[in-house]
């Protein structure tokens, strides 16, 4: 280590490494999102090349927003990711409050059973969750994700929220209870506000796979106007396979969100990711 | 604390999670297993016993299929211990540098394959590689290497390796991200101590820092195990529920998504996808046994 201090050229084959590997991440984004803006004629001949005065062309993009109902499908992704998050947090926060909080029959158990759900992918139960869904009615509709966005979120959210709210001072609730706060106000105003980091953290890490995820729309709410944005720009994109220019828009309309959020939010998930909450 | 009355907050507390925890996955989980032991016959729910299971391995047309998409799918998850994980920790030992210059850029910007969806890596990578555009033989034919040039999504022999390896390039920020923060938790001192031993560069890597943050790769490659032999998006987005060609990129995610929806030539049957999924629940569960009981309780930890 000391070694590579002293040497430049070690530093210089350690940015080099990087930079390569950092291009093979970024190479492929970049050149959908370069050509989804060129003409048919320009995106065959030179792939490569960034638009120009001579070769700019929106077509892919006009295509998209006549054939395709994307605001729609954001619509519907924005409000199962927002939905789910909520439930997941609030819920999640509110069971992880009464393991952490309450010395009662059953919590080591309890925490146990809510920790299952943590390595087990809720996938294997499809079938029967179809079954469900179609019993009550809910198959179609936006509920029937957010139903299991949530369920696959609490596990991990129960588990990283109750490490952290060991950690809120007793005092603190103690001197709460003195002055006569109902448990429900220490939860609400106390101990929340001090978990807020944690918070985010679980939101974070649950917001990117539930807003990718393509198996539930696909089973459990394939219906035009329920589709999330990844649903709707697969079928899309299946559709229109042969017309590279909507096909590339349609692409570059997808990435342009995640990418967006993922500026706003990076700082923390990368905290979260480095922060060793999921050991 | 001790109230002699019922605490109802308690309660109170735990409901909602629980419930729709137990509703949404437990419940279904155990359900699909039940269903796996039954068959509709003349429109009817008939409890057939093991008869599925029976089926799916004794019958050769699906025993086939079967061992197909599990022997793919172990293909799949061995490219990803192979280049995954040690790309990402490569990656990670690089980034953890002290005094590397430009390190939260670089940690950002290889991260944002991860955040992408399926479903755009897959046409991404299918445009990429694809014949007609000719993005990939133009940059072989730049370095020379145009010859080496297939269709290799459509090739059986090549297109579940590159299949792999595309879905390695999409998640090897993982491993890169949870290796990175190991790395960090190591005390100077300790590093400082190798340095007077004489312990430095590559051999403080392997002799010092490796052996501390085994326990983390323990972890990342269950979660490898797990994520793998759940999957199904990047498959089904870049090569269909068919799984193509000729089935060769069958993983049992797609293989149970045939049974249960069917096919073309093929009616659904929610029951062998529900056996299917059971010899899936059973697959991971092994995994995690063995990573939990053999594993993770033999691995030496150090107090830092």
């Amino acid at each position: 280590m000391s070694s590579a201090r002293k040497r430049p050229f070690n530093t210089l084959a350690m940015h080099g490494a990087l930079i390569l590997y950092t291009l093979i991440a970024l190479f492929p984004v970049f050149v959908i999102l370069i050509n989804s803006f060129k003409t048919r004629k320009k995106i065959f001949r030179e792939p490569l090349a960034l638009p120009d005065a001579e070769s700019f062309s929106l077509v892919g993009y006009q295509t998209v927003l006549k054939q395709g109902d994307f605001f729609l499908y954001f619509q519907n992704s924005l409000i199962v990711t927002v939905a789910s998050l909520a439930l997941v947090l609030l819920f999640g926060a509110m069971a992880a409050f009464a393991l952490s909080e309450y010395r009662f029959r059953g919590n080591l158990l309890m925490g146990l059973y809510l920790a299952l759900g943590i390595m087990i992918p809720i996938r294997i139960g499809t079938v029967a969750i179809l079954d469900l869904m179609v019993s009550t009615g809910l198959v179609n509709t936006l509920w029937a994700l957010i139903l299991v966005y949530t369920a696959q979120g609490l596990p991990l959210a129960v588990f990283i929220l109750s490490e952290f709210m060991r950690q809120v001072s007793n005092d603190l609730k103690d001197a709460a209870r003195i002055d006569g706060l109902s448990e429900y106000t220490i939860f609400g105003r106390i101990v929340l506000p001090l978990v807020r980091p944690a918070l985010a953290t679980v939101a974070v890490f649950n917001m990117i796979p539930i807003w990718n995820d393509l198996w539930f729309p696909l089973i459990l709410a394939p219906a035009e106007e329920v589709k999330t944005l990844t649903l709707g720009s697969q079928v899309f994109i299946g559709q229109f396979v042969t017309d590279w220019n909507a096909v590339l828009s349609a692409l570059s309309m997808a990435i342009l969100p995640v990418l967006l959020l993922y500026v706003i939010f990076s700082r923390q998930l990368i905290r979260g990711l480095t922060s060793g909450a999921v050991k | 604390m001790q109230k002699p009355r019922t605490r109802w907050h308690i309660l109170v507390f735990l409901a909602p999670a629980v419930l729709i925890y137990t509703a949404v996955m437990i419940f279904p989980l155990f359900n699909t297993l039940r269903l796996a032991l039954y068959s509709k016959i003349d429109q009817e729910r008939v409890y057939t016993g093991l008869q599925n299971f029976q089926t799916l391995f004794g019958d050769p047309i699906w025993s086939e299929q079967f061992w197909n998409a599990l022997g793919n799918n172990f293909w799949f998850f061995l490219i990803h211990m192979l280049v995954q994980n040690p790309i990402g920790i490569a990656l990670a030992a690089l980034l953890s540098h002290p005094r590397l210059r430009f390190a939260a850029l670089y940690r950002s910007a290889i991260f944002i394959p991860t955040i992408l969806s399926f479903v755009i890596v897959g046409f991404a990578w299918k445009l990429i590689l694809s014949p007609i555009w000719g993005i990939a033989p133009s940059m072989l034919d730049a370095v020379g290497l145009k010859s080496l040039f297939a269709p290799w999504l459509g090739k059986e022999e090549y297109a579940l390796t590159t299949l792999a390896l595309i879905s390695v390039w999409q998640f090897v920020g993982i491993p890169m991200m949870l290796i990175y923060a190991a790395l960090l938790t190591i005390p100077e001192e300790i590093l400082e101590a190798g340095e007077i031993d004489g312990i430095t560069g590559m051999s403080a890597f392997w002799k010092i820092k490796l052996p501390l943050i085994l326990p983390s790769i323990g972890i990342i490659s269950i979660l490898t195990f797990v994520g793998n032999f759940n999957a199904f998006d990047l498959i089904y987005a870049a090569q269909g529920a068919l799984a193509g060609p000729d089935f060769s990129t069958d993983i049992l995610g797609t293989f149970m998504y045939r049974t249960f929806f069917g096919f073309q030539l093929q009616l659904g049957d929610p029951h062998m996808g529900a056996a299917i999924a059971g010899a899936m629940f059973a697959i991971i569960l092994v995994g995690v046994c063995i990573y939990l009981f053999g594993i993770q309780t033999r691995m030496r930890r150090y107090q830092l």
